[in-house]
């Protein structure tokens, strides 16, 4: 029955993590120079997430070729302003492509 | 701006690359000795891909507590962007409570990047909504059909995610500030993960907003 508990306590606390920012959105008064910095906090962690998951594997720094290659073609694409789809398509074909022909 | 067609076409495409990554969530679930409804569970409950991973590696390695505080300490970024992004769920009670439950890293980075304030609702219930029925279908089909997955690597769905969560990010990457925390942020989170455990990097990465600080807001340079 381990396993019960602890999806029950992973659910509880990632659940009240989730609430409680979006709840304190509401009553949380910040100076207009700190609240300027939550949707940039937001793009920091998600920058960082990308970051990580493009860069590391489990507990360290990889130097794969697919994964970055897929992410910059995809990056291109994005900045050249094509549709979304087309950006994770194109990643994920590169990457793919890529680790068909050996490289990884 | 976009149509509601173009939002249900991209929904849809991070979402079928959400399911096959459930599919092989749990497939590895059981692979790794789980019972095949602690998964599914997990998907419906926890609905957290990050730390799903992890806490089925731990939970299969008979290690408990550190699933449950691992795994909690990954989704704690989720705390920073229901207050970024909390406005833009509802304003009744019922759907804040709802929607908390649907607040991850994809409807967080739509909501982000949908221009118009009016829309951003609507993007982000349609995405977080999307990846919620087609992560857990994957899931479902994931441990019914085990081994025969194949590993999500193969089609490079592990470029499909950052490649677009990157791309909705792009917008508000124009902002001086944004970018410099961002860039920071990426490079201490990146730096950290060899040291640190799994969540705590990427949550290090708000050292970077220190930079941002200094930086005047809106700044276009």
């Amino acid at each position: 029955m381990t396993a019960a508990w602890v999806i029950l306590a992973l659910a509880a606390g990632t659940y009240g993590v989730r609430l409680a920012g979006v709840l304190l959105h509401d009553r949380l008064v910040l100076p207009d120079r700190l609240k300027h910095l939550l949707p940039i906090a937001a793009v920091t962690l998600l920058a960082a997430l990308v970051a990580t998951s493009v860069f590391t594997d489990g507990d360290r720094i990889s130097i794969g070729l697919a994964r970055p290659a897929g992410v910059l073609v995809g990056a291109v694409l994005a900045w050249r302003k094509a549709p979304f789809v087309v950006v994770v398509v194109a990643a994920a074909a590169v990457a793919a492509g890529l680790r068909l022909l050996g490289i990884r | 701006m976009i149509t509601d067609r173009a939002l249900v076409r991209d929904a849809l495409a991070i979402g079928a690359a959400a399911g096959v990554i459930g599919l092989s969530y749990g497939a590895i679930a059981v692979a790794n000795g789980l019972e095949p409804w602690v998964p599914i569970a997990m998907s419906l409950i926890v609905f957290a891909g990050g730390s799903q991973f992890l806490a089925a590696g731990l939970l299969g390695v008979g290690n408990p507590i550190a699933a449950v505080v691992g795994g909690i300490l990954i989704n704690s970024r989720h705390f920073p962007f229901g207050l970024a992004i909390g406005g833009y769920i509802g304003d009744s009670l019922p759907s804040k409570l709802l929607g908390s439950h649907i607040l991850i890293d994809e409807s967080t980075a739509f909501t982000m990047a949908e221009p118009d304030p009016g829309r951003k609702r609507r993007s982000f219930w349609l995405v977080g909504g999307t990846l919620f029925v087609l992560w857990n279908l994957g899931t479902v089909v994931g441990v019914l059909i085990g081994n025969a997955v194949g590993d999500p690597e193969t089609f490079g769905l592990d470029a499909a995610f950052p490649a677009g969560l990157l791309a909705l990010l792009l917008p508000s990457l124009r902002d001086s500030a944004a970018r410099v925390a961002a860039g920071a942020g990426a490079v201490i989170a990146v730096a950290t993960t060899p040291l640190l455990p799994a969540g705590l990097p990427v949550l290090l990465s708000l050292v970077g907003l220190a930079a941002a600080l200094m930086i005047k807001p809106g700044g276009t340079p």
